[in-house]
């Protein structure tokens, strides 16, 4: 019990990943009070497979909107939502937005589940506690839960859901199974 | 004959490019702040500083996150983060970091939350 420090304000940070057009945007948008933050970085997805700066990222300093919402649990108790950069030379850029997190959402697109690997083996040798949400869009394989758990490897405490970001609800239940999720993590660790 | 596009007043941008009001820095000096960390004002700030830094210090007489002062300021992140590191050098702000102090929050906090979330 941290006594004394109750009165200050807490912020605690999720963070949303998974590949490019999986549903970040719409999933922050469909809970959270979105904010427009901007970063000097490139952060989108726009260069994969085209400028493989390796070694030259000053190059890039395009100021572009990062994906943050917040959600107000309180007066003093805010939940902060930051999509994670796409491109694998944004990697320092993760190790930043991790540290201290509540835990992670990796969504899932079916048709391209090896897109959401990355986020799944960062979290893992990071420790960060995540869920896999299973985003079903529209005509895509209703796979179950256990084949894509199968398929990512993951390990059994480890929960996957389907879900559809664009609904409240589902966006929701994606939200309440993480911090569950981190509160087992945290109970069980400590 | 269409007339060429010009940019006017706003749609041309900020007079002063952001990275002039850091004078061409990209990085602050001191430590990388968190983006959830939450910045205070603190003594009276001296004569001489800049329109920005003056913004900071009054949106932050109450304690308020590095993300959110960004959103206030409309700036982007890496700028705020070096006005910030000027403030935390000159002693006017105070800083603290939630993910240094408790890394995964407490349970009963989590607790709150997740019936939050369930509330909304």
């Amino acid at each position: 019990m941290d006594s004394g420090l109750s009165e200050d304000p807490v912020a605690l940070k999720i963070l949303i990943a998974g590949g490019f057009g999986v549903g970040k945007t719409t999933l922050v948008g469909s809970i959270s009070e979105i904010k427009p933050l901007r970063t000097e970085e490139v952060l989108s997805d726009r260069g994969i497979g085209v400028d493989d700066l390796d070694g030259v990222e000053a190059k890039t300093t395009t100021t572009v909107a990062m994906d943050f919402g917040r959600i107000t649990i309180r007066e003093g108790l805010v939940v902060y939502l930051f999509g994670t950069p796409g491109q694998e030379r944004f990697w320092f850029m993760w190790d930043e937005l991790s540290y201290g997190a509540l835990g992670a959402v990796v969504i899932a697109d079916t048709r391209r589940l090896t897109d959401c690997f990355p986020s799944v083996d960062y979290f893992e040798q990071r420790g960060t506690p995540f869920v896999v949400a299973v985003n079903c869009f529209d005509g895509a394989d209703q796979h179950s839960v256990d084949d894509v758990r199968i398929a990512l490897d993951l390990d059994t405490d480890v929960p996957v859901l389907l879900c559809d970001v664009r609904r409240r609800t589902s966006a929701k239940e994606v939200m309440v199974t993480l911090v569950e999720h981190s509160l087992r993590t945290l109970t069980t660790a400590g | 004959m269409t007339e060429p596009a010009q940019w006017l007043d706003e749609d041309a941008g900020p007079i002063v490019r952001p990275y002039a009001l850091i004078r061409g820095r990209t990085r602050s000096s001191g430590k990388m702040l968190d983006l959830i960390a939450t910045v205070s004002a603190i003594g009276d700030p001296p004569d001489g500083l800049g329109p920005e830094q003056q913004l900071i210090l009054r949106v932050a007489c109450e304690p308020i996150t590095v993300a959110d002062l960004a959103v206030e300021l409309d700036l982007p992140i890496g700028v705020v983060r070096v006005l910030l590191g000027d403030l935390l050098e000159g002693g006017l702000i105070s800083v603290k970091s939630p993910s240094a102090a408790r890394p995964r929050a407490n349970e009963g906090i989590l607790k709150e939350v997740i019936n939050g979330l369930r509330a909304l």
